[in-house]
């Protein structure tokens, strides 16, 4: 280990991994520090992710692939199934082994990495951020850094250390929780939605297959809906009335902040990535590409940073992340809210209307168009999205 | 007062992410509240998703 690194990277999620190895591969030093003892677990995801998203970073593998999808099932709180078909979608991963294969691609390039060490504070010089205090094997360290990259998660504490405003409201804080169970015979190539007031409120419970008739099962609750009930106690409810015996082979609890794009996520010495920064899709909660994304433009615009000896250049990250996908988050956020608030009457109705539409003329679009006829403010925003 | 049940916990990061006072530790597999800067503000219980954060007011536990 050297004393000094051009770039520390703290969290060896799949945005710090992404930071981590596009920096590398500008030639500067880089050290990524992950604190649990494992890259890559425990996993605390719903683990679906598009094919795009993935080939954007990493060539589809089977090893992690748990099952491949081509359809969507929504299903709304009276039982009404809308089914659409996509093709090659996406995929749902096994994250313990994707994430391990992202920090191995870092590796590759270069990145030194290390488990088990606990960043707990920042070392300032003239006001900036200049390196990392942690703890390691019972020690207490300090490493120097031109630049760290925070992409400690949903706790986000290393940004906030650097003055960053980066606490969640609790009503953007989706609270999670997830089982993986096995004998769950659902389609094994698509995603099952379920709304309502009943299984979900202001949110979606899943069901997305990882083979074998396994499946990641669970739901997100905001703090306004956890006041009166927890998540824990929705997903109870769900398998006691479908799956009561199914058999479970995974726990897990979580957070998703689902809001849009912190305000500030750069300053003097530091980057936020991933889910430190808010840059998960408000909409559907995904945060795995858009994290590597994040990751991406923050090592790049770092390792430039280093390379050009100037550190003022990070500043550009801001806006980069805005034009590639911040803004368009702003859009979700706004559609998000929109759903949220749709009572269980408006979710049926859709879901009725949604299937006059012939199967094969069903498009995600039309879905939106048929789901806001009576919102109009909404539909700009969607047709934004799908124009954009 | 409130007061995190360590033997409960699934160290999911909720309740630190949601923490305006930045007033709560979590490592791999340890947990605690920072009393000095606690508030009181009971956000951390609502945020919990399985329900190990509990609030004592006057010695009465709510939600």
């Amino acid at each position: 280990m050297k004393t000094s690194y051009d770039i520390i990277v703290v969290g060896a999620g799949p945005a710090g991994s992404m930071a981590a190895r596009f920096a590398a591969e500008k030639d500067v030093s880089v050290l990524m520090l992950e604190k649990d003892r494992d890259v890559g677990y425990p996993v605390r995801c719903g683990e679906a992710i598009s094919k795009a998203g993935v080939e954007e970073f990493i060539p589809s593998d089977e090893k992690w692939i748990a099952a491949k999808i081509s359809k969507f099932s929504f299903n709304a709180p009276d039982g009404t199934e809308v089914i659409l078909d996509f093709g090659e979608a996406g995929y749902v991963l096994e994250r313990r082994i994707f994430d391990y294969e992202l920090a191995r691609t870092a590796a590759d390039a270069g990145v030194e990495i290390v488990t088990r060490a606990y960043v707990n504070g920042l070392l300032f010089e003239n006001g900036k951020v200049c390196g990392v205090k942690y703890e390691h094997q019972g020690e207490q360290k300090e490493l120097k850094a031109k630049v760290v990259v925070a992409a400690d998660g949903v706790e986000s504490r290393v940004g906030r250390w650097a003055g960053l405003k980066t606490h969640i409201d609790f009503r953007d804080m989706e609270s999670a929780v997830q089982i993986t169970a096995a004998n769950i015979p659902v389609d094994q190539n698509a995603l099952y939605f379920f709304f309502g007031k009943d299984v979900a409120p202001n949110g979606y419970f899943w069901i997305f297959p990882k083979g074998n008739n396994k499946a990641n099962i669970g739901l997100g609750v905001s703090g306004i809906i956890g006041k009166k009930k927890s998540a824990q106690s929705y997903l109870n409810d769900f398998m006691n009335k479908h799956y009561p015996n199914a058999p479970v082979l995974t726990t897990i609890a979580g957070g998703v902040p689902c809001a849009v794009t912190l305000g500030k996520i750069s300053a003097p010495g530091i980057l936020l990535v991933g889910d430190a920064a808010k840059q998960v899709n408000p909409l559907s909660g995904g945060g795995i590409a858009s994290g590597m994304i994040g990751g991406k433009i923050a090592g790049t615009i770092a390792a430039e940073a280093v390379k050009m000896n100037k550190l003022d250049h990070i500043l550009k990250y801001d806006k980069t992340w805005a034009d590639r996908l911040g803004k368009r988050h702003e859009t979700f956020d706004r559609i998000k809210n929109g759903i949220y608030n749709f009572s269980d009457e408006k979710f049926n109705n859709i879901a009725h209307a949604v299937n006059k539409i012939p199967y094969e003329k069903r498009t995600l679009g039309k879905v939106f168009k048929t789901a806001l006829f009576n919102q109009p403010s909404l539909l700009i925003d969607v047709a934004k999205v799908f124009i954009i | 007062m409130i007061e995190i049940l360590p033997d409960k916990c699934d160290f999911c990061g909720c309740c630190v992410g949601i923490c305006p006072e930045d007033a709560i530790e979590m490592k791999e597999a340890e947990i605690f509240i920072i009393d000095q800067r606690c508030t009181n503000c009971a956000k951390c219980v609502w945020s919990c998703p399985i329900e190990v954060i509990k609030f004592n007011k006057d010695g009465v536990p709510v939600k």
